[in-house]
């Protein structure tokens, strides 16, 4: 498994993850407040930040275990990013672009609706995950199916 | 499982006929991941055309002696 796509794993289990952690804690709330006085703002940028963080640290981990395991192979291949690398990610970007398209129309309905800006912002915040989730994912089935 | 391509290669043939050059001697050569390799070589990645002559010139053999397409009517070029 290459760097590249081992840091695709970082992004779709530290996105999925940050988010997933993000429902358990705003959902928890929803049964016993009203959404308009959840005080989701800090939760919602903590998750965002938290899982910004992790996914550079993450990458930043895989390259250097990456780079110490073909060290100790002997190997000096599999560590920087090639044609096919290339092609894989801009495949990836291109369904992850797509997905955020068609998720913003989502908010953009609520916002002509003129909804609680609770809805608004977490229906942007999911059409964000979903695009980095299956654009990660698209791009992992992509190394181990073929392209 | 792999994806099914028409476009079918003789890189693993080529390779033991070239003193057993492995996939990471090949990749280091035409400048791409051992990966890559693999991936091509099981048929899950159709190379570039450039990458496809990289590797024919490191076998020092034609285009057609690495790779070969086979039609949906059957015929092999």
């Amino acid at each position: 498994m290459s760097n590249e796509e081992k840091g695709q794993w970082v992004y779709l289990v530290v996105f999925a993850v940050t988010y997933g952690a993000y429902l358990v804690i705003i959902l928890g709330q929803l049964g016993q407040t009203a959404p308009a006085d959840i005080d989701y703002i800090p939760v919602m940028l903590g998750a965002i930040g938290i899982g910004i963080v992790l996914a550079i640290v993450g990458r930043i981990v895989v390259g250097i275990a990456g780079g110490i395991a073909a060290e100790m192979a002997g190997q000096d291949d599999g560590q920087d990013a090639d044609v096919r690398d290339r092609d894989i990610g801009r495949f990836g970007e291109y369904v992850a672009g797509t997905v955020l398209g068609v998720g913003m129309i989502v908010p953009f309905v609520l916002t002509l609706a003129a909804s609680d800006y609770f809805w608004i912002a977490n229906a942007m915040y999911l059409a964000f995950v979903l695009s980095a989730v299956v654009g990660a994912a698209v791009k992992v089935v992509t190394y181990r199916r073929g392209f | 499982m792999p994806k099914p391509t028409r476009v079918t290669n003789q890189i693993r043939r080529l390779r033991f006929e070239h003193d057993e050059m492995t996939q990471a001697e090949l990749a280091q050569r035409i400048g791409v991941t051992r990966q890559t390799i693999i991936a091509i070589e099981g048929g899950r990645y159709s190379p570039s055309l450039e990458m496809a002559f990289q590797i024919a010139n490191a076998f020092d053999v034609t285009l057609d002696d690495v790779f070969r397409y086979e039609s949906p009517e059957g015929a092999t070029t």
